[in-house]
């Protein structure tokens, strides 16, 4: 990694990586007496793929609820385009343009694949009541605008045959596909990522490897992404944070995480003598 | 073979999401329409209106009420009759106070005052689902019912506690009292019915229509691409109370002319909507449709069947007919627990392909 500054820095395969999008300053997060998180900062910037790893327990997926709004962190701040965040619901948190998919899919099991993805643009919906009601106006051509927008993610993701097939019945490595699909059509300034690979053989990590880099660099969302598949992480992303029983232990490009001695630790456990 | 999709290509997103993508569909719906609409009204007589097409109308209203709630959004509600009451008060009150207003006005206004009365019944799914819910809707039938029992001013102080709906005309023809005539009454029932479906349909496959399903299917996965649960539940609870008001005021002032509110608009008539839904096919317009002709006119086909053609007496088949609605009921559910729509859903898929069999 070039020198980092105020505006950014050029990474190993020349992307030009721009100012800082999201900053999580001193963030700690309870429950009860448990600490999950205990005082992590770092930032995202605008366009890089930033991985979350850490063990299991670690306080990942906490750090992508606190992110996305599900969890109010009690002390710290989370800072979004330059802008201290207050506490928001989920549903106010997506309207600023952070889209996620889950660990274990969220999907709506009882609609098409079509449906499920153009729910991912519900915020960009905004015929009123009536128009809707009659569908004449703005709710039919709204519709139609925002289909097209949704088969472009169709197509970009390769699932053009199963368009109109019930969520239900689909395997799960599709699903996990259709689920980024429902994510990116919100078009979103920074996708949270949890575990996208999860469970998937070396083929469908292959695939949803490449979807991930083709996001990023043809429409340029940032990612964030948490994922235990230590090759997929060093290959994929910028630069990475680990987290271990709610602590952050390392932070900086992959090769600098590799060589760092206390994740070595955490991964490989250390001798207590 | 005639029915396929082969060949009909569709070139525009428009018409690939229209209600009925496959050419025979559209024309069944036409031919079906225009016999709705142009033939019934010249031969329908007493027994057919006020036995079937009536009364199958008005349920297939309240049904598509319900299964926007309960199909659609998730909610399950037991408050089905209470809400239909609410809409049968609303158009007495406002038949009796504004006489001089037309009784479509009053029939929409009253689906507009249940629609606010289903709201405030619906403020408790914010935080309770499912079974707690429906316990919940019942407290709006119980209290609903005993509001309207108990309160003079809303049965106009008439010494029975009953209400009686006054003759209204619509284009000088009497669609509500006694001086209504079959067909009349059928085509008010049929052009409210047509209209109600054709905006469900609407709403459902549109904005809305995706957040009730977000939230009916996944409520945190809903929250996180933005849907406001509040507002999403909010809608469908006033939309479907809307529908179901409509359903209660033609109840009353069209096909019953005269009600008490426990033995009109009961417990029973929230169980029976709600079996209408359950067999026709949740999450369905069809579905409603289907499922209130189903309890509308098996009861009368098996007393036609069982007085007409065997000669039973009265009271048996009328006891009879219960035992087998109820085991017919129960075997169709197993067998096709997703309903009716289902089955023809089926149907449809197994047509497109006949006679291959891949």
């Amino acid at each position: 990694m070039n020198a980092m500054t105020q505006d950014g820095y050029v990474t190993a395969d020349g992307r030009q990586i721009g100012p800082v999008v999201m900053e999580l300053k001193n963030i700690t997060l309870r429950f009860g007496g448990v600490v999950a998180i205990k005082d992590i900062s770092f930032d995202i910037r605008q366009g890089e793929i930033r991985a979350i790893i850490g063990p299991n327990g670690a306080g990942k997926s906490s750090m992508l609820n606190v992110i996305s709004g599900f969890y109010h962190p009690q002390d710290g701040q989370v800072i979004f385009k330059g802008q201290p965040r207050p506490a928001m619901k989920p549903y106010q948190v997506a309207r600023l343009g952070i889209a996620r998919t889950f660990q274990n899919i969220a999907l709506f099991d009882g609609m098409s694949v079509l449906d499920n993805i153009m729910t991912g643009r519900l915020n960009k919906m905004k015929a009123g009541f009536l128009s809707q009601a009659i569908w004449w106006g703005a709710a039919e051509r709204e519709e139609n605008e925002n289909r097209a927008a949704v088969e472009r993610i169709i197509d970009f993701l390769e699932i053009q045959n199963i368009r109109k097939t019930p969520v239900g019945r689909l395997p799960y490595g599709l699903k996990k596909r259709v689920e980024l699909a429902r994510a990116l059509a919100a078009e979103p300034n920074l996708l949270l990522l949890d575990e996208p690979m999860a469970g998937m053989n070396v083929e469908e990590k292959e695939d949803m490897s490449r979807f991930i880099l083709s996001v990023n660099d043809e429409f340029g969302t940032t990612i964030c992404l948490i994922e235990h598949d230590m090759g997929v992480v060093m290959d994929l992303s910028d630069r990475v944070v680990v987290m271990d029983y709610g602590k952050k232990i390392g932070d900086g490009t992959p090769a600098e995480v590799r060589s760092n001695q206390a994740v070595i630790d955490a991964y490989l456990g250390v001798a207590h003598d | 073979m005639i029915y396929r999709e082969a060949g009909d290509f569709k070139t525009s997103y428009r018409d690939d999401s229209q209600t009925f993508p496959i050419r025979l569909d559209r024309w069944g719906y036409y031919a079906i329409m225009a016999v709705a609409f142009g033939i019934i009204p010249f031969v329908i007589n007493d027994y057919w209106a006020n036995a079937v097409l009536v009364p199958f109308l008005i349920y297939a209203i309240a049904a598509l009420g319900l299964n926007v709630l309960t199909g659609y959004a998730g909610q399950v509600s037991l408050g089905t009759g209470g809400f239909m009451a609410v809409g049968a008060y609303a158009v007495y009150k406002l038949m009796t106070s504004f006489p001089d207003v037309s009784i479509v006005i009053h029939i929409l206004l009253a689906g507009g005052i249940t629609a606010g009365v289903g709201v405030l019944f619906g403020l408790p799914s914010l935080r309770i689902k499912g079974f707690y819910l429906a316990v919940a809707t019942l407290a709006a039938q119980f209290f609903l019912v005993w509001l309207f029992n108990k309160v003079p001013w809303f049965y106009n102080y008439s010494a029975s506690g009953q209400i009686t709906s006054p003759t209204r005309t619509v284009f000088d023809q009497a669609v509500t009292g006694p001086a209504a005539t079959a067909p009349a009454k059928y085509l008010i029932c049929l052009v409210f019915a047509f209209a109600l479906a054709w905006l469900a349909r609407n709403l459902t496959r549109g904005s809305l229509g995706r957040k009730w399903m977000a939230i009916r299917d996944m409520d945190i996965a809903a929250e996180i691409i933005g849907v406001n649960p509040l507002r999403a539940k909010l809608s469908a609870f006033a939309v479907s109370s809307f529908f179901i008001g409509i359903a209660g005021a033609l109840l009353f002032a069209v096909y019953l002319g005269a009600a008490e509110v426990g033995e009109a608009f009961g417990i029973n008539k929230s169980f029976l909507v709600l079996f209408m839904i359950i067999i026709g096919g949740l999450g369905s317009i069809f579905g409603s449709f289907a499922g209130a002709a189903f309890l509308v006119l098996l009861p009368v086909l098996l007393k036609n069947f069982l007085v007409g053609n065997m000669g039973w007496p009265t009271d048996l088949a009328a006891h009879i007919e219960l035992m087998i609605v109820g085991a017919l009921i129960v075997t169709f559910l197993i067998v096709e627990p997703h309903g009716l729509a289902r089955l023809w859903r089926l149907a449809k898929d197994k047509l497109r392909l006949w006679p291959f069999p891949h």
